[in-house]
């Protein structure tokens, strides 16, 4: 029963939201209710599966490759997909009250969502570079339209340039598969490992083609120029998704090659580079989200820089770089999912997000706001929170491997977060001069302020639970570094 | 599994911990119940506290240890050094907390207010019983995090600007502490705090790194100890509402700070390496600098809070120079500070929070004849102006008395000067406060008699005669005087 678990992963979401999209409005309303819990349920069926007797592989049809497609279930795709799950779970509460159930808005939402969710279990699952290539597509292809239903005539210029910027990411990486098809004679990720190191220029090529377009898609500064209006346009519950975890799925593509078929090419210079648009992607970002006039601009910023911790892991890439990179990616899933839940409060209530005008916020929104405070502690990388053990982590990877360097950049991107989330929290504070601000909406219910708390309380309890999901998502991959 | 006995530290912990969620769960409309939750969970782990006294007393062991990751524990325990500052704390928080529910009475925002002061509590019991660097650090940031809402509390573009450089310079602190933390971790694995610490066999190899792994260690928690020129924020930060100022100074910022530095050179490093490394002197004089530059700076001030924060900067010096100096005598005069201090500045901090509440006394030239208006705030302001600048038999006298004998045992002889200098400058900055007090007439229209409140004035009755009695009768057997002796004994002791 076991091996069947990864399908069910993978097709409980697809196909409710296939469903959800032929019927359209008939459909009932509690019908995303039933496949969100039912997908967290499978979700979290595959984590103890795979914590109990390790990874499960499944060959569709019972075909073997390079026949048939495989779903591979280790480590790292299971606490991606928990990372899904949990996110994806609070998130899909929150819009139950933000996106509706029933109405034709609402059932795009949902079909939408629910596809995503069912691509992005897919694309983890992936044990094959074409598979790669389609599921990544039915990310993209699915998160796009979602930004749009904050309003075409509001978001339609960001979702056409991020339109452009993934398909330019997906050619490049669909040339790099091509290429290492002609070498390899296979797509499988533990078959063309040898190939492409002895490819030569080929080999190189392929390579590079397919990490270039994989930076685009995780819009990796100096790529990220499509995220923030993209990320701060959309609704807050599709903002949550896309920041913690689309953009995610390409870093973790990125990993996943690097450890695995790309080991062998790994160059200490190409590393430390990518190490260098890490670091760049760190202090641009967080400097831009100081700057930001809009709320969910500063967070769709933060993204942009958090995702260059991740990316820290190539120069590094010892036991200990491993584990921050990934835990670093699994923190910054709940804390920034959380981060735009309770900016997309402040919207609801406010009617607008600018910075400058959150004045006397905290009385009135004091549960949303401290949900902001609690997650910013994780982004800040301070203690007791997911994203303080992901930066001792990889400062301990960076002193042990010699690289200080690495060091100051983590020592730096944490003060420039707290400067950008104090900054925040610094106008909120302040005391509006008698009476509450001019609101245009209601304070949100509880089943909006919730789930941002939740995700903020779980970025916090991650500090206390590395040594569990460590050892799910196991040591570095052999044959790297 | 730990004994319920044995963990006992993450009780007294969590009786802070849990009355803040408490607090925050409940929110504003419970005004009513508040004070009751605040107090029962400040006297519940006063008891505690007791009894964890008694225990360390009887040489119980009190120790919790929670794996975060392979050879990364959170390490709580309680030895001597620990309930020298988590029972100041506990006394003084049951005192602030009965402060601030009648300082604040009307104020908004109070659930907020008293949330975050309950975290704040709890982080500094974090960082007493801390049982390694990392703990330590992890609570050390937490109060940060804790205190910022206080300092800001008030919500104006003053305190927002406060609250901005409190942040620059404790967060910047926290960073450079971070990487001394990982960079000790590096070269010598991970370690709890141990009398003498662990390091001398990396003493010929690697005294380089040693030192700047020290330097990071001490810029760090020097930041909230207020050394100069790391000391910026704490004047800045009397923004804050009084009874934060009162906490903040007495016990929870600094004395967080000061108390990192002395577990760092005693249970780190070690006295021994210190001494091999020669880092003690040129800490005992960046501290003997802080004295006397806080104490210049505290003349010049017009503001009595902002003339007792340089005192504080200047004060709280006192601890770190005693332990720089590595001998017994002179680190009983600076551990004995640490509560002598905290008696002492707490009180000061209560009085000027008296005077701004009950007459909008701000500056000292308005502190003209209030002693006949309020005899017995001032009565206290006066005890413990005297005990600051050290008149026998108070407090301070005897801190200073012991510090002048350990600076004669290590035969650093100028070290008598920087207490003599600062002695006379205590008296410069604080005798006229008393001689406008009560010597001068109260201005025209101003004569009206007006005590504080009764809850402003009992919890500063009750640290003003604390802070003697701990002067009066350091030489028996339960004072902190004694109690401190008995963890010099213990860290010389090999």
């Amino acid at each position: 029963m076991t091996e069947w678990v990864p399908v069910l992963v993978v097709f409980v979401p697809f196909l409710a939201g296939v469903v959800q999209f032929m019927a359209g409005r008939r459909v009932i309303a509690w019908w995303p209710v039933l496949a969100s819990v039912a997908t967290v349920a499978v979700s979290l069926w595959l984590t103890f599966a795979v914590a109990a007797g390790g990874g499960i592989e499944h060959f569709m049809g019972g075909w073997q490759p390079p026949l048939g497609i495989a779903l591979r279930a280790d480590g790292l795709a299971t606490v991606m997909i928990l990372l899904t799950a949990v996110v994806g779970g609070l998130v899909s509460v929150y819009a139950l009250e933000a996106h509706g159930t029933g109405d034709p808005r609402a059932s795009h939402f949902w079909a939408l969502w629910l596809m995503l969710w069912g691509s992005l279990n897919a694309l983890f699952l992936s044990a094959d570079l074409f598979n790669i290539y389609v599921t990544l597509e039915l990310v993209t292809l699915a998160a796009i339209p979602l930004v749009l239903l904050a309003g075409p005539e509001k978001t339609v210029t960001a979702a056409l340039r991020y339109l452009q910027f993934a398909l330019f990411g997906s050619l490049l990486y669909l040339a790099g598969v091509a290429l290492t098809y002609g070498l390899a004679g296979s797509l499988d990720l533990a078959l063309v490992g040898p190939a492409l190191t002895d490819g030569g220029i080929t080999g190189a090529v392929a390579a590079t083609c397919m990490v270039v377009g994989l930076l685009v898609k995780a819009a990796v500064f100096p790529f990220h120029v499509w995220l923030p209006a993209a990320h701060g346009g959309a609704p807050a519950a599709v903002s949550a998704i896309l920041s913690a975890l689309v953009v995610k799925a390409a870093v973790y593509l990125l990993l996943r090659l690097w450890t695995g078929p790309l080991a062998g090419l790994a160059d200490g210079l190409v590393a430390q580079l990518m190490g260098a648009l890490g670091a760049a992607a760190i202090l641009y970002g967080s400097i831009q989200a100081f700057r930001q006039e809009r709320l969910k601009l500063v967070v769709a910023y933060s993204t942009v820089a958090q995702l260059g911790y991740m990316l820290l892991f190539f120069p590094m890439a010892v036991a200990q770089a491993w584990e921050g990179a990934v835990y670093h990616g699994l923190s910054h899933g709940v804390a920034k999912a959380a981060l735009f839940l309770a900016a997309g409060n402040v919207l609801v209530y406010l009617g607008h997000d600018r910075v400058r005008d959150l004045k006397g916020l905290d009385r009135s929104l004091s549960v949303s706001l401290l949900a902001f405070g609690i997650a910013g502690v994780s982004i800040m990388g301070l203690p007791p929170s997911g994203g303080f053990i992901a930066k001792w982590l990889l400062l301990r990877a960076s002193l042990e491997t010699g690289q200080w360097w690495w060091a100051v950049v983590l020592i730096s991107g944490g003060l420039l977060a707290a400067a950008y989330i104090f900054r925040v929290l610094r106008y909120a504070f302040l005391q509006a001069p008698d009476r509450p601000p001019a609101t245009t909406g209601p304070i949100p219910p509880p089943i909006m302020a919730l789930p941002a708390t939740l995700l903020a309380l779980l970025a916090i309890a991650l500090g206390f639970t590395a040594a569990p999901l460590l050892a799910l998502l196991g040591g570095l991959p052999e044959g790297t570094g | 599994m730990t004994g319920i006995y044995e963990a006992m530290p993450l009780w007294v912990l969590m009786t802070s911990l849990v009355t803040a969620l408490i607090i925050f769960t409940a929110g504003e409309p419970w005004h009513r119940l508040r004070p009751v939750i605040n107090l029962v969970g400040a006297s519940v782990k006063l008891a505690l506290v007791g009894v964890m006294l008694w225990g360390v007393q009887l040489g119980h062991a009190f120790m919790v240890r929670i794996p975060l990751l392979p050879g990364l524990d959170i390490v709580l325990h309680a030895d001597a050094l620990t309930m020298l500052f988590v029972t100041l704390s506990a006394i003084l928080w049951l005192a602030t907390t009965i402060y601030a529910i009648a300082y604040l009475e009307h104020a908004p925002n109070r659930a907020r207010f008293f949330g975050f002061f309950s975290l704040c509590v709890a982080a500094t019991m974090g960082i007493a019983s801390a049982g390694n660097l990392l703990t330590f650090f992890i609570f050390y940031e937490m109060l940060t995090l804790a205190t910022w809402p206080l300092v800001v509390h008030r919500g104006v573009p003053k305190s927002m600007n406060a609250g901005r450089i409190y942040l620059q310079y404790t967060l910047g602190g926290g960073a450079v502490f971070l990487l001394g933390i990982a960079l000790l971790y590096t070269l010598a694995g991970p370690s709890d705090f141990i009398a003498g610490g662990e390091l001398l066999h990396l003493a010929d190899e690697h005294a380089g790194a040693l030192t700047l792994i020290f330097l990071l260690l001490v810029a760090g928690t020097g930041v909230k100890a207020a050394l100069v020129p790391l000391h910026g924020w704490l004047p800045v930060a009397m923004a804050a509402p009084a009874p934060v100022s009162a906490l903040l100074h007495a016990v929870a910022v600094v004395k967080a700070g000061a108390f990192g530095i002395v577990r760092i050179v005693y249970d780190v490093f070690g006295i021994e390496l210190m001494a091999l490394l020669d880092l003690g002197t040129p800490l005992a004089v960046i501290a003997s600098v802080t004295i006397i530059y806080g104490s210049l700076l505290a003349i010049r001030q017009t503001d009595l809070k902002r003339r007792l924060a340089y005192s504080t900067v200047s004060q709280v010096s006192y601890i770190t120079l005693g332990v720089a100096l590595g001998s017994p005598l002179a680190s009983i005069g600076g551990l004995v500070h640490l509560v002598h201090q905290g008696l002492t500045k707490i009180t000061l901090f209560f009085c000027a929070g008296a005077y701004a509440e009950t007459h909008g006394i701000h500056r000292i030239d308005e502190l003209d004849g209030i002693g006949r208006r309020m005899p017995w705030t001032t009565a206290m302001l006066t005890l413990g102006a005297l005990g600051m600048i050290g008149v026998p038999p108070l407090a301070g006298f005897v801190s200073k008395w012991y510090l002048g004998l350990g600076a004669v045992a290590a035969e650093q002889y100028w070290i008598i000067a920087v207490l003599l200098a600062s002695t006379v400058l205590n008296a410069i900055y604080f005798l006229p406060l008393l001689h406008r007090a009560w010597f001068r007439p109260p201005r025209q229209g101003e004569a009206d008699p007006g005590e504080a409140h009764p809850g402003l004035l009992g919890p500063t009755l009750f640290t003003g005669l604390a802070a003697v009695g701990t002067g009066l009768f350091a030489g028996f057997g339960w004072s902190p005087l004694a109690w401190v002796e008995v963890i010099v004994t213990r860290e010389y002791t090999p």
